[in-house]
């Protein structure tokens, strides 16, 4: 079943790549694989039992056996999150990429499958060479994404993505070499604790430029901006959450002694990241760049959660990240949709888009009043899970989270008044039309995922680590 | 009467049959009708090549438990039939690539005889069981490498790229013929075993013979710094040349390498495992820092192979069993990417009837998107990403250098291999990203030529690429039964 969750989309590219379809049916049929991707996510999601919990599905084949490497995938209850947010977001950027007719779409669309079946590996995969192989092949297609299908500054853009994240990936595969062969076995269940120093900082560099972390951010606005929409809701909505898979899987779990030695220090650059994400969010001049430098400061957040190591926070950064890669989506996706109406981002030449366009000022505010964490919102829930677990470290970490929600607040509220209230901007014409069945046919799936969310979340918290126990769950490594 | 030793020969088959291709073809290259030689000539080398594989692999079944032949001065073992197949392999491709090249065609018959003898020469040479069937068989592939680089007579390119690889591959030529007096002089055997049993280990004379021998074996391998002429003559030579010698070329000089250090000298391991470690370091360095300025894409690709010489020069220096394994594992793959990339280029080559660059391959990726895909495959392995064997073998490689105790060599591997990202990707996005106003979509030479062969080759090199990345068991098995035939 989880091969199926793997499989399926790669053959789909494939078959869209392989035939001479012609646009129309090539969406389709890549459509039709998203959302039976996502069909088949559901009957996992309902086979895998929450009660026992701990790793299911699970698929083992020899890959080669002198260096102990197999394939070996299945899922834990927080990786059944983390597919079903993957396979939602995509589904929706795949069907929006279809309706927005991009250039090239039999690549364009095979490409954004092959990314949904890597993504997937990454967070099914049991061996430390497959979570390798599969955490690199998400760069292949998302290099030619941005870089084909981009705008105008996207060489720039892709080459620092790439240089950056390989820069932190290659050092991780230093340290999984080390790793798996000083332990004799490279597979993520059967692996043992290490107390390396070493190599634990080598998967944190990886994931802290994936995720990213302060300072390690610098491809981030130039790659969100220069991309397509629906690639930068990829980018920020699932992208980065693999990374925070990592350090939820990897990191803290197999190094618990490295984690509590340098906790103090990545806690402090996530908490920079936090305030400072959240300071350049309130003075972006464009809507990606709102969303993208938001996405900085949430990473940050997550990332508090993940390294307090305790119930509270562990539960809490499962369900932001679900909340997060949904809400950041959505924001990217409609921001691509104002873009496409008034032919700019830039917050001073919109304006009074509600006047008329009731269904846009709805979704979008919506979104961003669960973006900004009021209370009854699944991300008030997480958040408070997050400042909660780190308050045990210490009340400082949660007094520079509580900060930060405020700044939330403030730079969400300026980024809807900025689109919707206010005086009629330049570049807003009346012919820009609402929302449009088809876009709201991409969009409301996901705000329904989070209003669900909103009403229960526990439906994530009670349901991700084994007997409800996360700090025990993660302290013998998920066996 | 002069006693005559026994000869084994079904050992020497695949030898033999190149051998006897290459006699064929010149025969064709004067008695065939000028209108059907290079069908006939091309057909018999592509011939020999195919009849070299299948014996290879016969042997490769039947010398489970390798021994000498002919006087032992010749080994009969796993790890040169494996070689050999590799070899042979290429020899297909390359036969394939060349039929349709654009060249003065009153020599056709000659090249592809030659191309036959030159692959017979590296058979015979990844057998070489004493240093004069080393020195015998490193020449005559040589000499047959010259004269192809200088057989189109037109392209001045190609007569440098003779000129300078003649006169620097003599050089290295004396340099190994050189080595091997001193080593004969200090043990009193040419035999590899017969040198290892001399028990010299530590004679000044011995190790400077040592020294003599892996520069000289270092220049065919073009590995830093005994490089100089690889850029040159692969930018020079005819590009499906260029891909043969890439390919070819390195393989058995690597693992020629690998079996006489590992079989004369074990004794000196401690001096050779740090100098080819010092060597490797060096072409990671100097292959990949001059490939970052290069423009045309043959100099980049020339210094790539540089570069992946000291990636597979790691795995030779640990001097284990592990790090031949990785040796065997990564050859195969890196030999079907480079073959591949050049008949890429070649392909550009024909289309545009220049030089090609970074510049001219805008493009290319959406105008011919099996090759452009092929390339993009092949540019991803050589920079080491997954769903390539380049991944699974730079993995084999770092293995090796950590179970050697050199986590610092992993370190030096990284950081090339994030280097080299910049100019692999920076062709991708030359055949991808480019604006579509610069988009060179009309070949200068009218439509692309239809190019079947040229096709199936690429098309092959990026199976085995993709496919050895998912196959690792079993051409690690093969690379594993390979390497129990040298004394570790």
């Amino acid at each position: 079943m989880t091969t199926a969750l793997i499989v399926l989309p790669l053959a789909a590219a494939l078959v869209i790549w392989v035939l001479p379809l012609n646009d129309v049916s090539a969406g389709a049929l890549a459509l039709l694989a998203a959302l039976a991707e996502v069909g088949v996510w559901i009957q996992l999601a309902a086979r895998y039992d929450f009660g026992p919990g701990g790793l299911q599905f699970a698929q083992q084949r020899n890959w080669f056996s002198d260096l102990h490497v197999s394939y070996h995938v299945g899922v834990y209850g927080f990786s059944v999150w983390l597919t079903g947010l993957t396979v939602i977001v995509m589904a929706a950027a795949i069907a929006y990429g279809f309706w927005a007719g991009r250039d090239r779409l039999r690549a364009y669309l095979g490409l954004m499958l092959f990314l949904t079946g890597a993504v997937v590996g990454v967070f099914t995969a049991q061996d430390l060479l497959l979570f390798y192989a599969f955490f690199e092949a998400m760069m292949i297609p998302l290099y030619v994404l941005v870089g084909v299908w981009g705008g105008p500054g996207r060489l720039g853009a892709t080459l620092k993505f790439v240089l950056f994240t390989m820069a932190g990936s290659l050092l991780m595969l230093a340290s999984i070499v080390v790793y798996g062969l000083s332990q004799n076995t490279f597979d993520l269940v059967k692996i043992g604790q290490s107390s390396s120093n070493w190599i634990f900082l080598g998967f944190v560099a990886a994931f802290a430029i994936k995720a990213p972390l302060f300072p390690l951010h610098g491809w981030l606005p130039d790659a969100y901006r220069e991309s397509s929409p629906e690639v930068a809701a990829i980018l920020s909505g699932v992208v980065s959450k693999a990374a925070a898979y990592g350090f939820l899987r990897i990191a803290v779990t197999k190094f618990p002694e490295p984690t509590q030695h340098y906790r103090a220090p990545i806690l402090a650059l996530a908490a920079i990241g936090l305030i400072y994400g959240s300071l350049l969010a309130f003075r972006a001049p464009d809507i990606r760049g709102v969303i993208a430098y938001s996405s900085l400061a949430q990473m940050g957040l997550i990332t508090m959660g993940v390294f307090s190591v305790n119930d509270l926070g562990l539960d809490g950064s499962v369900l932001q990240m679900v909340n997060h890669g949904l809400v950041s989506a959505t924001l990217f996706l409609l921001a691509g949709m104002v873009e496409r109406r008034t032919l700019t981002g830039q917050l001073s030449r919109l304006g009074g888009m509600a006047r008329g366009r009731p269904v846009l000022a709805t979704v979008l505010l919506t979104t961003g009043v669960i973006a900004l964490a009021v209370p009854l919102s699944s991300a008030f829930a997480g958040e408070f899970l997050i400042l909660a677990g780190v308050f045990r470290h210490g009340w400082a970490w949660s007094v520079v989270g509580a900060v930060a929600i405020v700044l939330a607040a403030a730079y969400v509220l300026r980024l809807v008044s900025a689109i919707l209230h206010r005086d009629i901007g330049p570049s807003v014409s009346d012919a820009a039309l609402d929302l449009r069945p088809a876009e709201l046919g991409v969009v409301v799936p996901m705000l329904a995922c989070l209003l669900a969310l909103s009403a229960w979340p526990a439906a994530i918290t009670q349901h991700s680590f084994r007997g409800d126990r996360p700090q025990a769950d993660v302290a013998q490594g998920f066996k | 009467m002069i006693p005559r030793p026994h000869v084994d020969w079904f050992a020497l088959a695949p030898v033999n049959s190149l051998l006897a291709a290459t006699g064929l073809a010149l025969l064709c290259a004067v008695l065939a009708p000028a209108r059907s030689r290079k069908a006939v000539t091309a057909t018999l080398c592509g011939l020999g090549y195919a009849t070299a594989l299948g014996f290879a692999v016969a042997l490769y079944v039947k010398s489970a438990h390798g021994h000498g032949v002919v006087v032992d001065a010749f080994r009969r073992d796993r790890l040169a039939e494996l070689t050999a197949i590799i070899v042979a392999g290429s020899g297909i491709l390359a036969t394939a690539v060349s039929y349709r090249e654009r060249w003065r065609e009153d020599h056709i018959g000659e090249y592809y005889a030659l191309l036959a003898a030159s692959g017979a020469g590296m058979v015979f040479f990844v057998g070489a069981n004493n240093l004069l069937t080393l020195f015998l068989a490193l020449e005559w592939f040589s000499i047959c490498l010259y004269i192809l680089c200088a057989i189109d007579r037109d392209r001045l390119s190609g007569l440098e790229a003779a000129l300078k690889y003649l006169i620097i591959g003599g050089f290295g030529s004396a340099v190994l013929l050189f080595g091997a007096a001193l080593v004969y002089g200090a043990t009193g055997a040419i035999d590899f075993p017969g040198i290892a049993a001399a028990g010299h280990e530590h004679d000044a004379l011995l190790l400077f013979g040592l020294a003599m021998l892996i520069a000289g074996l270092a220049f065919k391998a073009s590995a830093a710094p005994f490089h100089m002429w690889t850029p040159d003559v692969y930018e020079g030579a005819p590009t499906p040349l260029t891909a043969y010698m890439a390919a070819a070329t390195k393989t058995v000089a690597l693992v020629v390498m690998l079996r006489i250090l590992v079989t004369a000298f074990p004794g000196d391991a401690y001096v050779w495992t740090r100098a080819l470690a010092v060597i490797a370091v060096c072409s990671l360095v100097i292959g990949n820092y001059a490939a970052l300025v290069q423009k045309g894409v043959k100099r980049m690709l020339a210094y790539s192979s540089i570069s992946h010489a000291g990636f597979m020069l790691i795995a030779v220096a640990t001097g284990s069993s592990l790090g031949a394994r990785a040796l065997l594992y990564y050859l195969v793959p890196y030999a079907a990417m480079s073959i591949g990339s050049f008949a890429v280029v070649a392909a550009r080559e024909r289309e545009l009837g220049v030089p090609v660059t970074f510049a001219n391959m805008a493009g290319f990726g959406w105008e011919r998107p099996v090759l452009g895909i092929s390339m993009w495959a092949f540019l991803l392995g050589f920079a080491g990403f997954p769903l390539t064997g380049g991944f699974i073998g730079k993995f084999y490689v770092f293995a090796a250098a950590y179970r050697h105790g050199w986590t610092w060599l992993v370190i030096v591997g990284v950081l090339a291999t994030l280097v080299s990202l910049y100019y692999y990707l920076g062709l991708v996005r030359a055949m991808f990203m480019r604006r579509s106003e610069d988009l060179q979509l009309a070949p200068i030479g009218g439509s692309p030529p239809r190019d079947a062969l040229l096709q199936t080759a690429v098309v092959a090199c990026l199976v085995v690429t993709v496919g050895s990345f998912f196959a690792v068991q079993p051409l690690i098995d093969l690379a594993k039964h390979a390497a129990s035939s040298l004394p570790f």
